[in-house]
C-alpha cells in the first residue's frame, strides 16, 4: 500500500496549474482532497508521473453570493459546505448532503470539485449538482467555458472536462421560495458510498407541484436525472399515488451494477424508495 | 475474626480483587508511547514485502526476479526455491497439516504468498513487488465446500495425494481433511425416529475475519555471530511460537527470543504462525540483518486468520411440550487450502461439542467433516474458544426454531430445558462436565429488566400494523480456559499456564506470566490478584508478559484462558509465597504457624492483635532472617494445569426494528447479563463486554469474507468489510450474577468471549423473531439490509 | 527519485525533513520524526488510527503526502501533554476506561481533541458522529463516549485550553 513515485507540483494559480496540465498531458493528475486518488495510487491502480496539487490555489476556495447566484470554489471542502451559513440559508440541500459523505476527517480534505470532476457515479455531488441545475466553470489553456451539470457527465469516470482543464467554480441559483430540497442516501455504514440515493428539489404552489428536479446517485454509469419522474409531478396536485409513479420512473431508468452493497434488484427498488422519500421530504419542506 | 474498619482501610489501599482499579497500561497508550511491532526499529533493519498470487488456484510456471533485483535498494528476492535448501519452504500448521511458506509450484488461494522482496526501505520493497514477474497457469478453483468432494473436483492439495490422513483420521477424498464425531449416533438416531417433534435447519456461520486495528507483523533479527534469533512479533502466544520456530529452524530454543510488547488487538487473528513471519526470519538468517514485515490491511483480511465458514445442518428431537430429547448436528467445515485451523491436537473441530448449550439434552450426536477449498487457510477462534461460537449459534438458533414450531414462548422453552442449579456439576451427553451454573434466575432477571411481557405486547400491536419488531433471546453457556493437559495440547505441549512471582526485600514484587495481553489489561488485573493474595499494594507489583527470555512458559492468551488458567497460576504462585511468608512470620514472632492468621497484608498471632508481621517486614526478613534450614528469598513459580474448563454463561435480550422498505435493522435495546464467576475488576469486565457485543453486532449484521466462483476475494478492505463505527454501534446495557467456578482457585471463569459468543445468536434471534410471524424460521448471517430486504421482498412485505 | 525539503511545525516545534514526494505524512511522522503514537490501521482512510490535527482540522495522515505539510501546523498525540500535565481528554480516557489495546487511542484522542474545539458541549449523538471516522475494535465506543463527555465537562469547568502545540 505504497504509492508509486511521481513528480510533485504545487502551483499557486489556476493558470500555472493549467500550464502544468498542458505540459504533461495524460501523465499528470490533479490532486484535490486525495481521498479517491491516494488509495488508487497505493493500490497502484493509478500511477501518474506528475501530480499537480491544487490545494495551494486560494482562489479555488470559498463560498460566496454573486449577482444573485451562489458561487462555490472547486477546492471548497465538504466541511466548509456543512458549516457555511450562506448555504444553510440559501441552499440547505448541500450542507445536509455533504454531512452524509465520508466521515469528519474525510470531509475536512474532500472537496466539492474533486467529487464532481472525478466522474465516479458513486459520488454524491454529481446528482446534487444536477438537481440544482448547477453550472461548472472549466478553465483550460484557451480560457474558460461553462458547462451545465446536466451536460457534464458522459460516462463512468468520463466527463466533459478535458485533460488540460480544471473545474474552478460551481454556480447555481439560491433555493427559490416555496421550494424544498432533500437528499436521501441509503448506505451500509458511515463513510460508505450510497447503495442508492436520490435528490429532489421541488417547488410547490399550495398542493400543486410547480417545478421538480429528481436525480439519482450510484444507480447507473453516471448520476441520473429522472425527467420522467419530474414530468409525473409537475403541474399536478401531489398524491401518494403520484409519488409512487415518480418512484417507478426512477426505477425504470436506473441501471445499477451489482456489488457488495446489493444486487440489481435491490438497488433498483432502493432507487424507488429513496426517490419516494426524497420527494416526500422535499414537499414537506417546500410547504414549510 | 471480623474485619475491623482499620483492616478494611488497609484492604482498600491494596486495590485488590473486586475493585475497579484504573489501568496501569493506559499512561503509555494515551501518550502515544505504546510499543507495537511497527514501532520497533533496529539498526540496519531492512523491509520485506510479499509478492502474492492474483489467482486462487494456479500452477506457477516461472518466477523472474531479475527486474526486481535490478531496482536500486532491493537486496534480495526469496522464493520457495530459496527456502528449500533450508527445508523451510513448508511449515507445520496448528491443524496437524503443513502449509507452504512460499508457494511451492502451485498456489491454492488468492493472494497466497509467492515471494518476498527484501529492500533497504519500505517503499522500495513495495516497488520491487511490482517488478517480480510470475507466470501462472490457472486451474479451476473450488470455493463452495459442498463441491469439494465431488468426484470430478480438482485436487487442491497435490502434495497430499496418496495420504490417507492429515493428522485426524481417515480421509474420504483428496479434498477431504477429516471426519470428527462425538456422542452416540445410534441412540440419537433412535430417539429421532420415535420423537413427537423433530426440526431441521441449514445454518451457516459464514467466513469472517477478526480484523484487529493493528495488522500482523514482525521484526526478525538473527545475530550471525552468536547464533541468536530475536523476533519481535504480534503473537498472542510467544512461547508456543518460539517452540515452533526451534522445531522449524533447528536453532536451539534457548537461542530464540520472541518478544511481544504491545499488541493492537488480537481476537484470535494473532494466534497462528503466518508465512510472512517465517520468510522474514529466513531472510534475517540469510542476510544477518533485522528484517521487518508488516501486513497491509488487505493482506490481513485476505490471508491471515479467517474464522468460521461452518456449514451446519442442525436437528432437534423433542416432545410436544418442547422438552428436547436429542440433538443431531452435522457440519461441513471449509478450512481453505491448508488445514491451519487452530485446534488442540485431539480436537480437530475444537470444542464444538459444547453445542448442547445450557440445556439438559439427554442424547446427542455431532459430526464435523472438514474439506479443502481454494480459500485462505486459518480457522482461528474469533473472540471465542475454538469453534464455540459456531456451536452456541446452532443451539441458540435451534431452540428458537423449536419454540416457533411448537408455538411456545422463546423464554419459556428455555426454562423448560435449562439444566437446573442442583444438577451441577453436570455431565453433558457429549462428554463435558459443566462446573457451575444458575440459568433460570439469570434469565428471569433480564426479562424483568427489559419488561419482556411488555415487549411482546408491543410486538403484537406492531405486527397488527404491519411493522416489524423482533425480540431476541440468548441463554448461552460457553466453554473457556483450555485446558486440562490430559485433554488438550498443541504440538504435544500441554495447555497449562504459568506465573513466576518475586517479592523484593523492600516488599514490592515483580510477576511474569506465560499469557499475553492484547488490550485486556493484564498488568492491572494480575496485580490485583497478587495484591489480595499477598497484601502488597497493586501499584507496587510489576507485571510482565511477552518476552520468552523472561517469562515462564505458557500457552498464551486466547480462548478466554487468561483468567481460568493464567490467573489460577498467579493465585497459586502467590499462595506458595504466602505459605513461605507464614513460616517466616512464625519464626519472627516465635510462635507456631498454626497460631497465625492472615489479615489483609499481615500475619498476626491469633487473639493477640498487636503481635503482627506485615508482608513488608516479612519480605525483608526473607532476605535477612529466615528460619534455620530455609532458603533465602521470597519467590515462587506455578505451572497451573486446570482440572477442567470453566463454563461462563449469560442471558441476553435484544430488541430490534426493521425498516420494511429498505431492510435496514435498528437495534433499539441490548441487555446483557453475564455470569463469569468471581469478578476481579468490574470496570475491565464491562469494557470487555462492550467490545465483545460490538464484535458480535459486526459479525451478525455485516461481516463476510466473500468470494466469487473463481476464488476472487470480494470486499477485502475496510471499504467493504464491516467494522462498525460509533454511529452504527448500539448502546449496551450490562448486568451480572455471580456463580463461582468450584474448581478455580478464585472461582473466576473468564468473560471476554461471552459477549461475542452469546451476542451473535441473540442478534440473529431478534432478526428472525421479527419475521417469525411470516413463517420465517431462519435467515443466514450477515443480516445486511440487502439480504433482509430480499427476504421481505420474497414474503411480499417490501414493495 | 529526488527528495524535497519540507518544513512544518510539529507539536509546537519547527521541523525540517527531506522526503520523496510520494512519502505519506504518517510514514514521515513515524519513521523520520519518530513520533510513533499515530498508527496505521487500514491505509484506505477508513480506520482513523493515523488521525492528526493539521492546520486546525482533523485529518487522516495516511491520505496526505508529507510534501503537502509545507508550512503546516501539525499536532500528534505526543503534543497533547502541556507543561507536563495530561490533557483532560487523556485523563478522562484513563478514568473512564476509554481504551483497551491502545492502538486506535492516539487517533481517537486527536479527533476528540478537535471535536471538543468545534463543539465544546456535544451530545452523545454528536460525539458518535464526531468520532465516526475512527474505528475501535475493543471498546464498543461506549466508554470512549463517556470519556469525551467527561473531558468536555472538565474543560468547560476549568477553562482548560488547547494542547501546548496548538
Amino acid at each position: 500500500m505504497i504509492p508509486p513515485s511521481f513528480q510533485y507540483h504545487a502551483p499557486g494559480s489556476v493558470d500555472d496549474a493549467v500550464a502544468l496540465l498542458s505540459q504533461y498531458g495524460d501523465e499528470a493528475k490533479l490532486l484535490a482532497g486525495g481521498h479517491s486518488l491516494l488509495p488508487m495510487m497505493k493500490l497502484r491502480f493509478a500511477e501518474p508521473e506528475h501530480l499537480v496539487d491544487i490545494n495551494n490555489i486560494e482562489s479555488l476556495k470559498g463560498i460566496r453570493e454573486e449577482n444573485g447566484e451562489i458561487v462555490i470554489g472547486a477546492m471548497t471542502t465538504e466541511s466548509a459546505l456543512i458549516s457555511s451559513a450562506l448555504l444553510q440559508e440559501k441552499c440547505p440541500l448541500l450542507p445536509e448532503a455533504a454531512g452524509l459523505i465520508g466521515d469528519p476527517q474525510v470531509r475536512n480534505r474532500g472537496t466539492i470539485g474533486g467529487d464532481i470532476a472525478h466522474g465516479d457515479p458513486a459520488n454524491d455531488h454529481p446528482a446534487l449538482m444536477m438537481a440544482l441545475d448547477a453550472i461548472f466553470t472549466l478553465v483550460g489553456p484557451n480560457g474558460s467555458r461553462q458547462v451545465a451539470a446536466n451536460d457534464f457527465y458522459l460516462g463512468t469516470f468520463y466527463t466533459a472536462l478535458e485533460a488540460d482543464e480544471i473545474l474552478t467554480e460551481i454556480r447555481f441559483s439560491p433555493q427559490s421560495p416555496n421550494t424544498g430540497a432533500s437528499y436521501h442516501k441509503l448506505k451500509r455504514k458511515t463513510g460508505d458510498f450510497a447503495t442508492a440515493a436520490a435528490a429532489a428539489v421541488i417547488e410547490m404552489s399550495g398542493d400543486t407541484c410547480q417545478r421538480a428536479r429528481i436525480t439519482l446517485t450510484n444507480l447507473g454509469p453516471t448520476a441520473l436525472r429522472v425527467k420522467d419522474a419530474e414530468a409525473v409531478l409537475v403541474g399536478q396536485v401531489i398524491t401518494d399515488d403520484l409519488i409512487d409513479q415518480a418512484a417507478q420512473k426512477a426505477m425504470d431508468i436506473c441501471d445499477p451494477v451489482q456489488d457488495l452493497r446489493g444486487d440489481v434488484e435491490y438497488k433498483t427498488h432502493m432507487a424507488g424508495e429513496m426517490t419516494r422519500r426524497a420527494i416526500k421530504t422535499a414537499i414537506e419542506r417546500a410547504k414549510g | 475474626m471480623a474485619a475491623t474498619a482499620e483492616s478494611l482501610e488497609r484492604k482498600e489501599k491494596l486495590q485488590g480483587i473486586g475493585c475497579s482499579r484504573k489501568r496501569k497500561e493506559d499512561p503509555r497508550f494515551i501518550q502515544g508511547k505504546g510499543i507495537y511491532v511497527d514501532d520497533v526499529k533496529l539498526p540496519g533493519m531492512v523491509y520485506g514485502a510479499l509478492v502474492r498470487s492474483p489467482h486462487a488456484h494456479a500452477r506457477i510456471k516461472s518466477i523472474n526476479k531479475e527486474k526486481a533485483l535490478a531496482l536500486p535498494g532491493v537486496i534480495t528476492v526469496l522464493t520457495a526455491d530459496d527456502l528449500k535448501p533450508l527445508n523451510l519452504h513448508w511449515m507445520p500448521t496448528l491443524g496437524s497439516d503443513v502449509q507452504a511458506v512460499l508457494a511451492d509450484e502451485k498456489v491454492g488461494f488468492q493472494l497466497q504468498e509467492v515471494a518476498m522482496v527484501i529492500a533497504e526501505e519500505r517503499y522500495i520493497a513495495a516497488d520491487g513487488v511490482d517488478l517480480v514477474e510470475v507466470e501462472y497457469e490457472e486451474l479451476p478453483a473450488i470455493t463452495d465446500p459442498h463441491k469439494s468432494m465431488d468426484p470430478d473436483a480438482p485436487i487442491i492439495r497435490e502434495d497430499l495425494v496418496g495420504k490417507d490422513e492429515v493428522g485426524h483420521g481417515k480421509r474420504l477424498h483428496d479434498n477431504h481433511i477429516f471426519t470428527w464425531e462425538a456422542g452416540d449416533k445410534d441412540s440419537t438416531d433412535a430417539v429421532f425416529d420415535k420423537a413427537e417433534v423433530t426440526i431441521k435447519e441449514e445454518i451457516l456461520n459464514p467466513r469472517v475475519h477478526p480484523c484487529p486495528i493493528e495488522t500482523c507483523g514482525c521484526v526478525a533479527s538473527f545475530d550471525k555471530i552468536n547464533g541468536h534469533l530475536t523476533v519481535h512479533m504480534t503473537t498472542q502466544n510467544s512461547h508456543l511460537v518460539r517452540t515452533v520456530l526451534a522445531m522449524l529452524s533447528g536453532i536451539p530454543e534457548s537461542k530464540i527470543r520472541v518478544i511481544t510488547n504491545d499488541i493492537g488487538g488480537g481476537f484470535g487473528n494473532k494466534v497462528p504462525i503466518y508465512p510472512g513471519y517465517v520468510v522474514a526470519i529466513v531472510a534475517s538468517i540469510v542476510l544477518g540483518r533485522p528484517v521487518k514485515w508488516i501486513e497491509s490491511r488487505i493482506e490481513n483480511l485476505s490471508t491471515t486468520g479467517f474464522a468460521r465458514d461452518y456449514h451446519g445442518t442442525a436437528e432437534l428431537a423433542a416432545d410436544k411440550e418442547g422438552h428436547i430429547q436429542a440433538l443431531r448436528f452435522n457440519v461441513l467445515a471449509d478450512h481453505g487450502a491448508f488445514n491451519a485451523h487452530v485446534s488442540a491436537t485431539k480436537w480437530p473441530a475444537g470444542l464444538f461439542s459444547i453445542c448442547t448449550g445450557s440445556y439438559d439434552i439427554p442424547t446427542a450426536y455431532v459430526k464435523v467433516d472438514a474439506v479443502f477449498t481454494n480459500k485462505a487457510p486459518g480457522g482461528v477462534a474469533y473472540r471465542c474458544s475454538l469453534r464455540v461460537t459456531e456451536a452456541v449459534y446452532l443451539i441458540e438458533r435451534m431452540i428458537d426454531i423449536l419454540a416457533q414450531k411448537l408455538n411456545i414462548d422463546k423464554a419459556e422453552i428455555r426454562r423448560r430445558n435449562f439444566i437446573q442449579a442442583d444438577q451441577f456439576p453436570y455431565n453433558t451427553s457429549l462428554g463435558w462436565t459443566l462446573d457451575s451454573g444458575n440459568y433460570g434466575p439469570a434469565l428471569d432477571k433480564v426479562l424483568k429488566a427489559v419488561d419482556y411481557e411488555g415487549l411482546r405486547k408491543e410486538q403484537a400491536e406492531k405486527r397488527a400494523k404491519g411493522e416489524l419488531m423482533g425480540i431476541g433471546i440468548s441463554t448461552f453457556t460457553e466453554i473457556v480456559g483450555a485446558g486440562p493437559t490430559k485433554a488438550c495440547d498443541i504440538l504435544g505441549i500441554g495447555l497449562f499456564d504459568s506465573c513466576e512471582i518475586r517479592v523484593n526485600p523492600t516488599g514490592s514484587a515483580i510477576a511474569r506470566m506465560g499469557t499475553q495481553s492484547q488490550g485486556q489489561g493484564h498488568e492491572t488485573t494480575y496485580a490485583q490478584i497478587i495484591a489480595t493474595e499477598l497484601g502488597i499494594p497493586s501499584d507496587e507489583i510489576q507485571v510482565e508478559e511477552g518476552d520468552t527470555d523472561k517469562a515462564p512458559y505458557g500457552a498464551g492468551t486466547w480462548g478466554s484462558r487468561t483468567t481460568p488458567v493464567g490467573a489460577a497460576a498467579v493465585t497459586k504462585a502467590a499462595r506458595k509465597i504466602r505459605d513461605k511468608a507464614r513460616k517466616i512470620a512464625a519464626h519472627l514472632l516465635e510462635v507456631s504457624e498454626d497460631d497465625l492468621e492472615w489479615d489483609v497484608d499481615q500475619f498476626r498471632v491469633k487473639g493477640v492483635p498487636d503481635q503482627v508481621k506485615t508482608m513488608k517486614e516479612i519480605a525483608m526478613a526473607a532476605y535477612s532472617n529466615v528460619p534455620e534450614g530455609m532458603e533465602n528469598g521470597l519467590e515462587a513459580v506455578d505451572y497451573y494445569d486446570p482440572p477442567n474448563f470453566t463454563f461462563p454463561f449469560g442471558a441476553y435480550v435484544c430488541v430490534i426494528d426493521i425498516d420494511p422498505q429498505t431492510g435496514e435493522i435498528k437495534v433499539r435495546r441490548f441487555y446483557a447479563l453475564d455470569d463469569c464467576g468471581t469478578r476481579i475488576n468490574d470496570m475491565i469486565i464491562e469494557g470487555q463486554i462492550h467490545g465483545g457485543l460490538t464484535e458480535a453486532f459486526a459479525v451478525s449484521m455485516g461481516q463476510l469474507i466473500d468470494f466469487d466462483e473463481e476464488g476472487n476475494l470480494l470486499g477485502n478492505s475496510l471499504m467493504d468489510y464491516f467494522v462498525p463505527t460509533a454511529v452504527e454501534t448500539p448502546h449496551w446495557e450490562t448486568d451480572y450474577t455471580v456463580t463461582p467456578s468450584p474448581h478455580h482457585p478464585l472461582g473466576a471463569k473468564g468473560v471476554a468471549e461471552s459477549p461475542h459468543v452469546g451476542g451473535i445468536p441473540c442478534f440473529s434471534n431478534a432478526v428472525i423473531d421479527a419475521l417469525s410471524h411470516l413463517g420465517v424460521t431462519h435467515v443466514d448471517m450477515p443480516h445486511t439490509a440487502a439480504r433482509i430486504w430480499k427476504k421481505l421482498h420474497e414474503l411480499g412485505v417490501a414493495k | 527519485m529526488s527528495k524535497t525539503q519540507v518544513n512544518f511545525i510539529l507539536n509546537g516545534q519547527p521541523v525540517e525533513v527531506l522526503v520523496e514526494p510520494r512519502e505519506l505524512l504518517i510514514h514521515v511522522l513515524r519513521e523520520q520524526l519518530l513520533q510513533t503514537g499515530s498508527h496505521i490501521g487500514c491505509e484506505t482512510s477508513h480506520c482513523g488510527a493515523c488521525t492528526v490535527d493539521f492546520n486546525g482540522e482533523s485529518v487522516k495522515s495516511c491520505t496526505l503526502f508529507a510534501v503537502q505539510a509545507q508550512d503546516a501546523k501539525v499536532i500528534t498525540v505526543e503534543g497533547l501533554v502541556s507543561n507536563g500535565e495530561l490533557h483532560p481528554l487523556q485523563q478522562a480516557f484513563m478514568d473512564e476506561h476509554g481504551l483497551q489495546c491502545g492502538y486506535c487511542t492516539p487517533g481517537m484522542l486527536m479527533r476528540s481533541y478537535r471535536l471538543l474545539q468545534e463543539n465544546p458541549d456535544p451530545t452523545e449523538a454528536e460525539i458518535r458522529q464526531g468520532i465516526s471516522g475512527n474505528l475501535c475494535r475493543c471498546t464498543g465506543y461506549q466508554n470512549i463516549i463517556k470519556s469525551i463527555q467527561k473531558a468536555a465537562a472538565v474543560i468547560n469547568e476549568s477553562g482548560h485550553d488547547e494542547a501546548k502545540s496548538a
